[in-house]
């Protein structure tokens, strides 16, 4: 395979697969959730449920004072790289090219030093999160096979994008594009069978708790 | 595998819905629940992270309703759970956690840990794995009626000593009374002067009330101990009364679970709504407030602060109401740092009261309590729960603080307008 059949298979027929084991992947595991249902409360409402639902889907990303407090590092961390990545996934041109390409939507494009540092500053809180997760006793005890794995995942878009736009590496330009490519797709896949899918049900577990709270006029 | 342990795997299988799943499937492990809660804080055990405490409960789920889960378990690669593993979690699941919903309130993905450990208790004691002091207090309920082992004549004889002193009468299987009031055995044993200052108040306020000889007992075991049969026994008993009495409402005493089992609860372990509506004393009183009905004369000189019972503030949504009837009363009311519905648990809720096992832990536990009395330093704590107030005082003396307990209703009652005992107490 030269490198452009290697760039042509993975920007074609591998990015299509993995683009249906993620949707259908992260459908699968909504709808799992979705049909288990939930009662209906049949006590007095105090409060709304659907109000309270909503209210704590935007609040809950907020962490309380006591939080910052007592794990400042987790919401530090956290934030940076929950930021990061997505200010590098959704304001890299050639990233805003191919979204407009599949999805027809456009939008503007930060300048690249930025994307750049942002990249750089994502891949330094990440390494700092897995040194955290190995030697915080709670995360370390916490931890399973697949905590690693996630992040093994998110960190390889970051690396091998960041190699490929400095041209880094013994490999050609085009192998390199290849390669992260491949690591989208790799994320992609593990997506919908780890705790990757956070990013999705994450709406759903803070809807429920603001909703279980709000009926009884709690704010969650 | 074990009867029991099957019936244990089937009640979790049950108890797991929609926002279960949701929970589940959005743990990161970022660890940030330990944090929020004071059996973790208090003695550094990464064992006692709210989130670990549900592994067992998160097995079942994923080998039951995950795609992925029922494969691996379909192809022997994953591993059951055993009742070993559930005899390990027991003390994890009754003796460290209070339910008291502080974790919930944390979580960045919001999942409502509080609400799959009440879940969890099902499976547990279903697995025969609940502490024995739960099972003897459930046993009492169901029998004698009160987990503390409380009769009627008990109650008699508090009534007739509460109208002695105060010179009321207190109200006993009133029909067409406006409200029921129900007690817990705590206050019953421990705080009898609770019957005399309710009587007091709605007297002044002009409400018919009465005490249901059928139906008395507040508390509810069953839902600590995690057996909705139990609980909805114990509802049933409440709801009888009340539709026997026609009474409008149901008022819950000061006791924290005891509101959530009639007040959230309860509808949904009978599967009805109620004919009835069901008050907090704090609720009530402040409802009375509102409408001038309530009305009282000096002030407390006393540094006072509130302690927000759990399943009366966090999980139960009366927050604002006891600090309104405190203003009434308090010259100078603070309140502590992370206060109303990000409050710190006493340490006894849930359960853990009942369960003398888990004393060492729960003293333990306290000296997050300490810390945040400690930042304020008041003269006396009110609260509106007699289980808090009595491990309160329980907590305070192990750690050697000397601070009285008061109750919010019986401190109002001594400021109540137009009776003896108006004035500022030292």
């Amino acid at each position: 395979m030269t490198e452009t059949e290697l760039l042509l298979w993975v920007r074609g027929p591998a990015l299509q697969v993995a683009t249906v084991i993620f949707l259908v992947g992260v459908a699968v595991r909504f709808i799992e959730i979705l049909m288990l249902g939930r009662q209906k409360d049949l006590a007095e409402a105090r409060g709304s449920a659907l109000a309270g639902g909503l209210r704590t889907i935007v609040t809950r990303s907020v962490p309380d004072r006591g939080t910052i407090q007592r794990s400042t590092f987790n919401v530090v961390a956290g934030y940076v790289f929950h930021v990061g990545f997505f200010v590098v996934l959704l304001f890299f041109a050639p990233h805003i090219l191919l979204f407009h390409e599949v999805l027809g939507l456009n939008w503007p494009a930060l300048p690249t030093p930025v994307i750049d540092a942002t990249t750089v500053v994502t891949i330094i809180a990440l390494l700092a999160v897995l040194v955290h997760r190995v030697l915080h006793p709670v995360m370390r005890f916490l931890s399973r096979f697949q905590d690693y794995l996630a992040w093994l995942v998110t960190i390889l878009p970051l690396v091998t994008g960041y190699l490929a736009f400095h041209r880094v590496g013994v490999a050609p330009p085009p192998t390199l594009i290849a390669i992260h490519i491949l690591s989208v797709e790799l994320l992609m896949v593990v997506f919908p069978f780890t705790k990757l899918m956070h990013a999705v049900t994450l709406f759903m577990a803070r809807y429920y708790n603001g909703a279980i709270a709000g009926y009884k006029g709690v704010k969650s | 595998m074990s009867a029991s342990l099957q019936r244990g795997i089937n009640a979790f299988k049950e108890q797991i819905d929609a926002p279960v799943a949701s929970f589940f499937s959005s743990c990161v492990r970022c660890g940030l629940c330990a944090n929020a809660c004071l059996f973790h804080t208090e003695t550094g055990d990464p064992k006692y992270t709210p989130i670990h405490k549900l592994e067992p409960l998160r097995r079942v789920w994923q080998q039951n309703y995950t795609f992925w889960g029922r494969f691996a378990k379909a192809l022997g690669l994953s591993r059951a759970v055993t009742d070993d593993e559930l005899g390990e979690w027991e003390t994890l699941v009754y003796d460290s956690c209070t339910m008291c919903g502080r974790c919930s309130m944390v979580c960045p993905v919001g999942n409502d840990i509080a609400y799959m450990i009440r879940k969890m208790r099902e499976g547990m004691a279903a697995a025969g794995h609940a502490p024995e002091g739960l099972i003897g207090a459930s046993q009492r309920a169901v029998t004698i009626g009160s987990p503390m082992g409380v009769k009627l004549p008990a109650l008699q004889a508090q009534i007739r000593h509460t109208e002695q002193e105060t010179g009321l009468k207190i109200p006993v299987d009133v029909e067409g009374a406006e409200y029921m009031l129900l007690l817990s055995s705590m206050e019953i044993m421990n705080f009898p002067e609770f019957i005399g200052a309710i009587a007091k108040i709605l007297k002044q306020a002009g409400v018919s009330w009465t005490i249901a000889s059928e139906a008395f007992e507040a508390t509810n075991s069953g839902i600590q101990i995690g057996v909705s049969e139990i609980a909805a026994e114990l509802v049933e008993r409440v709801v009888a009364a009340a539709e026997k009495l026609k009474v409008k409402g149901v008022i819950s005493p000061e006791c924290g679970h005891a509101y959530m089992a009639i007040r959230w609860e309860g509808p949904n372990l009978i599967g009805r709504p109620y004919s009835f509506r069901v008050v907090h004393i704090m609720e009530l009183l402040d409802e009375l407030r509102e409408q001038g009905r309530l009305k009282t004369t000096g002030k407390e000189s006393q540094r006072l602060t509130y302690h927000d019972p759990c399943q009366v503030a966090r999980r139960g949504g009366v927050v604002k109401q006891p600090r309104n009837l405190l203003n009434m009363v308090a010259e100078d009311f603070v309140e502590m740092p992370e206060t109303g519905t990000m409050n710190w648990c006493c340490g006894a809720g849930g359960g853990v009261s009942a369960n003398e096992r888990a004393d060492e832990i729960r003293l333990k536990a306290f000296n997050r309590k300490k810390k945040q009395l400690d930042a304020i330093r008041p003269d006396a704590i009110v609260s509106a729960c007699s289980n808090c107030r009595i491990y309160l005082e329980d907590g305070l003396e192990e750690y050697g603080m000397d601070m009285p307990v008061l109750s919010l209703t019986e401190t109002i009652a001594e400021h109540l307008a137009g009776t003896e005992q108006t004035g500022s107490k030292e």
